[in-house]
């Protein structure tokens, strides 16, 4: 790649792991200049500085007003920042604004130089927010476990039965009800706090 | 039951659409009112623009800026309902507020309902400021915002220049009360809590609310997609008398207790209930610890009605700001984005006290006043009040416009 064709990317999120993994694959993608900034305190001096050609920022950051205000008072920046170059493609836009992508361009800007790195912040975007989910999903998975063992016990102590019997009870009765086991646990536990209670 | 999303942002003006969600409002007229808290004013801009949103709680001005271009996507849109009058104060730090105070009588509280008299102290304070080389900067949400044209006008009105005398920055809402504490900023002007949390925090006072800028002053609207009122008129109808119930009961005394329990859940604005009740109230801290002075009033004295006048006035203060070029063409595309219309048909056949007109004369009611309402009982309007006096006739837009050219440059 050919230095004046060289993009200048300046990524602001206030999550460092997600900035890394876009900064990553920015890289990957040929993008040798890439900042980060996890910071908005001074960040018109910032952009001044570099004088970037494209600024990512997540849709989560509450500071995306104090941004476009910036871009606006700045005479840094070439020419007025639009979001997106190409207001036809409304795929693009809506798939970025789904994955939490906040994306400014300096206008004048070659579509498809835009285009890849788009694609791939919106990627990247999305790949970070299945980790989330399954993290969530993991710790959801231990906690369900938790519960279970809580509603075993419970069981294993009102009728005076074995562990693996306990278990087996709760388990038809989640068949039964086409309920998830957490669910049948959650409700033992609910329902004999409930009869300590009247105790 | 027909499905619709709605964009808000954590601030009490945002009560109309909670209640109307979570208290059965919307349900009774047939929706699923589903609510979205967003963080930035931008992201409920584009939300709408690309159909995240059919609706949303947005700053009055937004849907007109929207409309004549200034944001980055496009896509129409319209507003068929105001969410409430006031409720906004401008707030400012402690070192600024003794400065401020030093000006005064003597006194220990601030004329917070006096905003003629505040905005010349705070004058006297910057003068003394420049003076010794220091320089004073306040924070607005967003620069198509009623606080950025309130704080301009306020300002303007006391003899300041809000271009050349102070810096006004872009700072998100809940982020206001740490800027004051930081110091990055020496004021603001933002829509409640957000205040009262710097009040409880010991960090800001309120020098002036926005009713004692402009009585009964338009805030928040709600904003629905165009192409929503095209295909589906009868569903935005239903929206507005869902959000007008909402609204009745918001205004009654009796309900703020429940509302503030509400309104301070975590999903909602995550603020401990009791700053909202002082919000609510429109109490202040020590400079006004009673309230009750209509601070934010969600519907009665037809809070809820879009004027036209409110949108021309809002415009004609975008164009003194610079925020956009003046035109015939532009002015009806402002005065095109509030749709008394909808409103009107929306609420026929409700018991809704419905105003004779589109349109008033911003200022000329010094008092509240029983004026006829279109179906001729009386309705309670105004006082509407600016606090120089000077009077928006919508019929004159040209003439205002230029008049304030000539004013603080």
């Amino acid at each position: 790649m050919a230095s004046e064709e060289t993009t200048s990317v300046l990524v602001i999120d206030d999550n460092p792991i997600r900035a890394s993994i876009i900064e990553e694959g920015l890289r990957a993608a040929g993008c040798m200049q890439v900042r980060l900034a996890t910071d908005m305190h001074g960040i018109a001096a910032t952009i001044e500085a570099l004088q970037p050609d494209v600024i990512v920022i997540d849709l989560g950051n509450p500071n995306r007003d104090m941004l476009e205000n910036a871009f606006q008072l700045s005479r840094a920046v070439k020419k007025p920042i639009a979001m997106f170059v190409d207001h036809s493609d409304a795929a693009a836009t809506a798939a970025a604004i789904e994955a939490g992508v906040s994306a400014y361009v300096v206008d004048g800007l070659k579509p498809q130089r835009i285009k890849p790195i788009l694609e791939m912040a919106v990627g990247r975007f999305n790949a970070f927010a299945k980790m989330e989910r399954e993290l969530q999903m993991a710790r959801d998975a231990l906690s369900e476990r938790k519960l279970v063992e809580r509603a075993k016990a419970i069981l294993m102590r009102q009728r005076n039965i074995d562990e693996e019997r306990a278990y087996r009870i709760m388990r038809s009765a989640a068949m039964n009800q086409n309920r998830r086991l957490a669910e049948i646990a959650e409700s033992l536990i609910t329902a004999a706090s409930l009869l300590d209670d009247e105790k | 039951m027909t499905r619709l999303s709605a964009g808000f942002l954590p601030l009490m003006d945002a009560a109309i659409l909670i209640a109307a969600a979570r208290l059965g409002f919307a349900d009774q007229e047939g929706i699923e009112l589903q609510l979205m808290r967003d963080a930035s004013w931008a992201n409920i801009r584009d939300r709408i623009a690309i159909g995240h949103f059919d609706a949303a709680h947005m700053l009055a001005p937004m849907p007109i800026a929207a409309n004549l271009g200034l944001g980055p996507l496009p896509g129409r849109l319209a507003a068929p309902f105001a969410m409430g009058l006031g409720g906004n104060a401008i707030c400012v730090g402690n070192e600024l507020a003794a400065e401020i105070l030093s000006q005064g009588d003597g006194a220990s509280t601030l004329p917070i309902h006096d905003a003629a008299l505040s905005g010349h102290r705070l004058a006297a304070a910057l003068e003394q400021r420049r003076r010794g080389g220091r320089a004073t900067r306040f924070a607005v949400v967003h620069s198509h915002s009623g606080h950025n044209l309130e704080l301009r006008y306020f300002m303007a009105a006391s003899g300041i220049d809000p271009d050349g005398d102070v810096e006004i920055v872009i700072v998100p809402p809940p982020f206001m009360p740490d800027a004051l504490a930081s110091g990055r900023i020496d004021g603001f002007c933002v829509g409640e809590p957000w205040s009262n949390v710097a009040i409880a925090r010991g960090v800001g006072r309120v020098i002036a609310t926005k009713n004692a800028i402009w009585r009964s002053s338009p805030e928040k609207v709600l904003a629905v997609r165009h192409v929503l009122l095209d295909d589906d008129p009868g569903l935005v109808h239903a929206l507005v008398r869902a959000l007008y119930r909402a609204a009745v009961w918001c205004d009654e005394p009796g309900n703020h207790s429940e509302l503030a329990h509400l309104l301070a859940e975590p999903g909602h604005l995550n603020v401990p209930a009791t700053i909202l009740q002082d919000s609510l109230a429109g109490r202040f801290g020590p400079d006004d610890d009673t309230g009750g002075r209509d601070f934010f009033v969600t519907c009665r004295r037809a809070a809820t009605f879009p004027w036209r006048s409110h949108a021309l006035w809002l415009y004609s203060q975008m164009v003194r700001w610079n925020l956009l070029d003046h035109s015939s063409a532009n002015a009806k595309i402002a005065n095109g984005t509030y749709r008394p219309d909808v409103y009107r048909a929306a609420l026929a056949g409700t018991d809704a006290l419905l105003p004779a007109s589109d349109a008033k004369v911003e200022g000329a009611l010094t008092q509240a006043r029983d004026l006829p309402s279109a179906d001729g009982r009386t309705l309670l309007i105004g006082p509407d009040g600016f606090m120089d006096g000077r009077i928006f006739d919508p019929a004159e837009l040209d003439s205002y416009i230029a008049e304030q050219r000539g004013d603080v440059k």
